[in-house]
């Protein structure tokens, strides 16, 4: 994949990829072990400094990066006997959601998420991440099967938002949209979704109704985008930094708000210089959550959903 | 989320593009005819244009003279007010925004909830203000309606809920975002005790709104010409680089995709509504004359 580098990451960057070339010398001779160590603890310590004061559209920016480890990278680091399931049984197939059965730690489970593309090519197919009706209704429909069958649900949350488009009203985004915030609710079974980029307002909520609601140190979740935001309060898309820092998005706030449940740190530099331990974190996480849910029945998990959900919100009574 | 309504509470309070004096009356302006007629022509009539049908907004209050009996709601949760979560503001702050929109609405929020009947059926009844803040959902619109549908499953009712809303209400970020699980996890709970919904989706129905509950009714219902759509059109054309075409997310363009059941004239929306809940009931046939007059004896 082609290296993309944001000006702010670049002193980072330089650091981690001599951590790399000095791993790759450790392999084949001992006596660099020791340096790659030092080297990596160093690396660590100011890649954490540095990054201690990203702004929150700095984060989004991260959050967006085209390096960062998409669905489809979790899903091969996290799961084995993956067969991916297609359609919605109605208008088509949306490659901007993937979704199918897999095994996590042996037990089968449902996964769904957004998937965005690497490249031009992939990006058409894919749509950047932002689905179409028939991709949520081919999420509702495996919600609702897992449900049926006992199977708990695992969700990867990343996307600029549901796509805006005629089609797309055509054929009832809306619905697809609020059918799927409905089959979650009543879901019987287990749900964890983690935001490992970008949360897209409506379009990742119909991934989100999870009992557990995880979010990487870099991913974001926002009822807008902060471009969107700034066009409508001060018509001028470019104040998108401002509008990020209003609008409360990065995983700190979000878990402040309540909104997550709990934050995953990301390796040195952003999960996109170590998708291995990106992977790890979610994974332990996930092996976390479920095993508390597992404990639960079936109507106890609505239960908690609901529960969870019921109070977020501020206001005066 | 779509676009915030950029018309300011101010502009939204007018029913009627234009208000106007000759003489001694005032005239107004209906907004797709253009015909000119007595303020009180389109009052009596419910601000639905008598010479073309147009339907002009309509206030909380006379919606409902129109379709609550004897115009009578006993609210619920009437004392819930805002606060401000993120201590947002946009040159103006958050909480003095909502300070002018209480103001000039006499509202405390963009949503009233209660218990009232449709010729003579008890109902849940909800009602967006559109007048406040575009209703737009925040933590209270949320609260209210998740309220408005838990005690309607305790007290075993249906649920009729207006809708006129711009969406999400950005000032309150992410947290308004929850109101839509919240809403349907409430409704959904409602509709596991087999108790009807039905979605009145009035002008404009857009945004957080209409991606949650708005098109989960037993039966969707639109006023003509209503604008509903998840996107604004704005954010459309801005993505495909194409102009939308005439009559695109009409309730006319809607029901014939498929996603609403009807449209309906707003001055036969209270019989509509209440013959549709008499029938998923599996009650009797509404008659006017029984309901005025004392019970048979006997
Ligand atoms: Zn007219």
């Amino acid at each position: 994949m082609a290296a993309y580098v944001l000006p702010f990451e670049k002193p980072v960057v330089e650091l981690v990829t001599r951590v790399r070339e000095l791993r790759a010398l450790a392999e084949t001779d001992p006596k660099f072990v020791g340096e790659l160590r030092r080297l990596e603890e160093k690396a660590g310590r100011l890649a954490r400094e540095l990054f201690a004061d990203l702004t929150p559209w700095q984060k989004v920016q991260l959050s967006r990066h085209p390096n960062r480890p998409y669905t489809l990278d979790y899903v091969e680091r996290l799961f084995t006997d993956f067969q991916e399931l297609h359609g919605d049984r109605s208008f088509g197939e949306d490659a901007a959601i993937i979704a199918g059965f897999a095994r996590f730690r042996g037990e089968s489970v449902l996964i769904v998420g957004q998937q965005k593309g690497r490249g031009a090519k992939e990006n058409v197919k894919r749509n950047f991440g932002m689905p179409h009706p028939e991709g949520y209704r081919k999420a509702k429909r495996l919600y609702d099967m897992a449900s049926r069958f006992g199977l708990p649900i695992v969700t990867f949350i990343d996307t600029p938002g549901a796509y805006p488009g005629i089609g797309a009203e055509e054929r009832g985004q809306s619905e697809a949209i609020g059918a799927c915030l409905a089959s979650m609710a009543r879901a019987r079974v287990p749900i964890v979704a983690t935001i490992i980029g970008e949360g897209g307002s409506g379009g990742a909520l119909a991934l989100g109704v999870a009992n557990r609601v995880h979010v990487l140190e870099y991913g974001t979740y926002s009822v807008i985008t902060p471009e969107g935001c700034a066009s409508i309060l001060w018509r001028d898309g470019s104040k998108a930094d401002e509008a990020a820092d209003r609008l409360k998005m990065t995983a700190p706030d979000l878990l402040r708000l309540n909104v997550v449940d709990r934050v995953l740190e990301e390796p040195a530099g952003g999960a996109h210089q170590d998708p291995d331990a990106a992977a790890r974190a979610v994974e332990s996480a996930l092996a976390d959550a479920l095993g508390t849910l597992r404990r639960m029945g079936p109507g106890e998990l609505a239960d908690d959903r609901y529960k969870r959900f019921r109070k977020l919100g501020a206001y005066v009574a | 989320m779509t676009d915030w309504p950029s018309k300011k509470p101010a502009d939204l309070d007018l029913d009627v593009s234009s208000k106007r004096s000759f003489g001694k009356g005032v005239f107004r302006k209906c907004d797709a005819c253009d015909a000119t007629l007595p303020a009180e022509a389109f009052e009596a009539n419910f601000e639905v244009c008598p010479e073309c049908g147009q339907h002009h907004k309509l206030s909380a209050g006379r919606w409902r003279d129109l379709l609550l009996d004897d115009g009578a709601l006993e609210e619920w949760d009437a004392h819930l007010e805002p606060s401000d979560p993120l201590s947002f503001t946009d040159g103006k702050a958050y909480s003095d925004r909502i300070a002018s929109a209480q103001k000039s609405s006499r509202a405390k929020e963009a949503i009233e909830i209660g218990r009232a009947k449709m010729n003579g059926v008890e109902i849940a009844y909800g009602a967006f203000l559109f007048a406040f803040m575009g209703g737009s959902m925040g933590s209270v619109v949320g609260e209210k309606i998740a309220r408005l549908f838990e005690r309607a499953t305790a007290a075993r009712m249906p649920v009729v809920l207006l809708q006129a809303s711009g969406g999400a209400r950005m000032q309150e970020g992410i947290l308004s975002l929850m109101q839509m699980a919240k809403t349907v996890g409430a409704l959904e709970r409602h509709r596991d005790e087999a108790l009807p919904f039905i979605s009145v989706l009035l002008h404009p129905t857009t945004g957080g709104v209409a991606a949650s509950f708005a098109f989960l009714g037993d039966v969707n219902i639109a006023e003509p010409k209503a604008l509903i759509g998840f996107a604004g059109a704005r954010v459309i054309e801005t993505t495909i680089r194409q102009k939308l075409p005439e009559g695109f997310q009409r309730a006319e363009f809607l029901l014939a995709h498929g996603m609403i059941d009807r449209i309906t004239s707003r001055l036969a929306m209270k019989s509509e509504i209440a013959r549709l809940v008499r029938h998923i009931t599996r009650a009797p046939v509404f008659e006017e004359t029984r309901a005025s007059s004392p019970p048979p004896s006997g």
